[in-house]
């Protein structure tokens, strides 16, 4: 595929502040053995894209560990490849970007050294399988010079965040965007995922200089709807939407059930790719009792594990009885001590403490090398 | 010469491996799968880079397809070097003579214009069959203390066991006196392990000698070493203590797959002595409600629904709901159907065991399904039978 990938990896960081202290949400750790950022380098992968740039502001230490040379995605080449960029303070902007748009504006020379002739530009905080072949064809197809990826919002889906929204024509062309605070409704919501030729990006990041715009959204994209052919693409797959430790718990909880792990993970050349640990496998001692439960290589379970997710390295002692819960790798659970609805960090270690119970509005969170 | 290697290892991986019957019908020997993540190639491999030993010959001859294409390019094992690396080396055509491997020293002689381009000290011979975790590096310590000619590795067996080995007699100081292939009355418990490190030049000049003897069967056990034995060279016995196995029997490697769940000597859980191998992309495995695991490994991509114990499970396997798999080994992509019982047996990869099914008896000899085989539902396959398609 002819097209440059360009990944925000901390846009989104305030709005899950525990799991990003140290860290970048690209690189927060999801689903047993993968980070965030998995998702989007495998779908870009998967499509063709040899080319891309991971844009990063600050705490990105964890995030170039985990891409290394990128070689885990096939992404370790002698042309383009993956190529992580760090905050750069130009002449004209002596601050580190605030928003999308400025930080696409302070990667304007990588973008513009690149010769793909499309870009597409994504985020780190969902949970999905696109297929960018797919959106691109759907691109080229409508004539569209920016094409937005839009799900349908659902009610009952919580929304606590400001979002985007698209009216879109009966050819889905992008006729309005709104930026709401919504509850509760059926509407478009942008997933922060756009399609479009390179040059047009450059060129609307040129003409933003000169009138100081700040955002992407509404600045880029929505002044310019009856200028530029804007086409909604709808992604009608699973899309675990993280944007705070509720939604991170609810999204990991999503992936025990089947048809969303065969939807995300076990679709044909659409594997999703992570760094490689060599763990052995996991090894279920004598007396351990697992059920619902995802369960990562390297763990050595003795205790009881009910609906949880159970990443690289874990070690539940006997006796322990944990329940709903995310244990990120190397968590160790004492023996006789019961969890619910906790998520542990990497490293954490929970000795003493005989019991925690938090609830799905509030789960406890117990951050990166605790020992409690 | 701008770069040189301080040793190199050469690591035979031709065996055919015909006792393990359909396991190695298809494959060599060291590409079977072992202890539900691995091959047993990933052993020595894994040892050398442990080891400091980054130049590794992998001496390849029957069905080599799979193994080429598992070891690749060495990067699972960290051994894609600029200088050295891993390196699969197959029989070639020469212009004088193009000649299959015609024995382990033979499989070496060929190979020493590889050895010679890294101008090696020492070279390790390694065999590709073993389960094993080995410092490669206190053994070539050994041999320069001694200033050995040639040092072995030995274990030692059990006496009533001894007549089954290569056994070494050596002096206290451990230097090796006699060298006794199987004998009958084993004087000594000093097993062979297979494991040879020579210094380099002895080694060129013995098997260019040993090439040119036309008695010879070019073997290092039953040739070079008591040749060099008789020419009174140094030879040192290195004792090792550890876990050590020969898998070449589908019995042997049974038990070695069962070693891995509890025997504290095979501990592959040693972050400071990792056992790497290619990796799959996988999700981690889910065990459902309502499954009941015991006492058993499981790596990547498998859905466990059934009962597991006492068994090891490789990727991407399918256990299904009212299945049960004990003291058993399955290969990856196998599907256990609904109600299927899988008892003392190895099910090699891509299998379905169809829905009541029954492979195996507990306390019988072992079942040993082979790779792409279909077992119909209801269908019954005795206690020790061997199915190959």
């Amino acid at each position: 595929m002819d097209a440059l990938g360009l990944i925000f990896s901390n846009i989104h960081n305030k709005e899950i502040f525990e799991v990003t202290i140290s860290r970048t949400i690209a690189s927060a750790p999801i689903g047993g053995r993968y980070r965030l950022i998995d998702f989007a380098l495998s779908s870009m992968v998967n499509a063709g894209v040899t080319s891309v740039g991971v844009i990063t502001k600050n705490n990105y230490q964890s995030l170039m560990d985990h891409v290394g040379s990128g070689k885990e995605w096939d992404l370790d080449r002698k042309k383009g490849g993956l190529c992580i960029l760090p905050p750069n303070s130009t002449s004209f902007e002596d601050s580190n970007f605030r928003t999308r748009l400025e930080a696409v504006r302070s990667n304007r020379s990588f973008i513009a050294h690149s010769k793909a002739k499309y870009v597409i530009l994504t985020d780190c905080y969902q949970v999905w399988n696109v297929d960018y072949s797919e959106v691109l064809k759907s691109h080229i197809e409508s004539g569209a010079d920016i094409t937005c990826v839009y799900r349908k919002a659902q009610k009952g889906d919580d929304y606590f965040l400001p979002t985007t929204s698209f009216e879109l024509d009966s050819n889905n062309r992008v006729t309005k965007m709104t930026f709401i605070q919504k509850k509760n409704q059926e509407f478009n919501e942008s997933v922060d995922t756009w399609v479009m030729e390179r040059t047009l990006l450059l060129k609307l990041i040129d003409e933003s200089l000169q009138t100081n715009y700040r955002s992407f959204n509404r600045d880029i994209i929505s002044r310019n709807l009856n200028n530029l052919k804007v086409y909604g693409y709808e992604f009608s797959g699973y899309f675990g939407n993280i944007y705070n430790l509720q939604t991170y718990l609810k999204v990991n909880m999503d992936l025990l059930n089947k048809d969303v792990r065969d939807e995300l993970f076990n679709k044909e050349n659409h594997a999703i790719y992570t760094k490689v640990r060599d763990s052995a496998p996991t090894l279920y001692k004598e007396g351990c009792v697992v059920e619902n439960s995802l369960v990562a290589d390297g763990c050595i379970i003795e205790g009881e594990v009910h609906n949880s997710i159970i990443f690289r390295g874990s070690r539940i002692k006997k006796g322990c009885k944990v329940y709903n819960s995310v244990l990120m790798q190397d968590t160790v659970v004492g023996e006789n001590i019961k969890l619910d609805t906790v998520i542990t960090d990497k490293n954490v270690q929970i000795i003493s403490k005989k019991e925690m119970i938090g609830d799905k509005d509030h789960p406890i969170y117990v951050k990166k090398n605790g020992v409690i | 010469m701008l770069n040189k290697k301080e040793c190199v290892a050469m690591l035979l991986a031709g065996g055919q491996g015909s006792r393990l019957y359909t396991l190695t019908s298809k494959i060599a020997k060291p590409a079977v799968r072992f202890g539900a993540k691995y091959r047993i190639i990933d052993f020595p491999l894994s040892n050398c880079i442990n080891s400091g030993i980054d130049t590794v010959g992998v001496l390849t001859q029957y069905q080599p397809l799979v193994l080429n294409d598992y070891i690749g390019n060495g990067q699972p094992w960290d051994l894609d070097r600029t200088f050295g690396g891993v390196h699969v080396l197959p029989p070639y055509q020469g212009k004088k003579s193009s000649d299959w491997y015609k024995g382990t020293a033979n499989a070496i002689y060929q190979n020493i214009p590889f050895m010679k381009r890294y101008d090696p000290s020492y070279v390790i011979v390694l065999s590709g069959d073993h389960i094993y975790k080995m410092d490669y590096s206190k053994m070539l310590a050994f041999h320069k203390e001694n200033g050995a000619d040639a040092t072995i590795a030995v274990i030692d067996v059990d006496i009533k066991e001894a007549s089954r080995f290569g056994i070494m007699n050596t002096n206290d100081d451990l230097k090796i006196y006699e060298f006794e292939e199987k004998p009958k009355n084993p004087k000594s418990t000093k097993a062979s392990m297979g494991i040879y490190i020579f210094s380099s030049d002895v080694l060129y000049k013995y098997l260019e000698e040993d090439e040119l003897d036309k008695t010879s069967e070019n073997d290092f056990g039953k040739n070079i070493i008591p040749k060099m034995l008789n020419d009174g060279l140094k030879l040192y016995a290195y004792p090792f203590k550890g876990y050590w196995k020969d898998v070449g029997t589908i019995d042997s490697l049974h038990e070695a797959n069962m070693d891995l769940l509890d025997n504290p000597d095979l501990d592959i859980f040693d972050k400071n002595w990792k056992i790497y191998s290619r990796n799959i992309p996988y999700h981690p495995h889910y065990v459902a409600s309502g499954a009941k695991v015991s006492h058993s490994m499981i790596t990547v991509g498998c859905r466990i629904e059934g009962t597991v114990k006492d068994s090891l499970i490789s990727s991407n396997v399918t256990i299904e709901e009212g299945a049960e798999v004990i003291d058993s080994v399955i290969f990856e992509n196998t599907v256990i159907k609904k109600g299927a019982k899988v008892h003392h047996s190895i099910v090699a990869n891509d299998v379905i065991v169809g829905k009541n099914a029954i492979v195996g008896e507990m306390g019988g000899k072992i079942s040993v399904v082979g790779e792409n085989v279909t077992i119909l539902d209801s269908e019954k396959v005795e206690a020790g039978k061997i199915i190959e398609r």
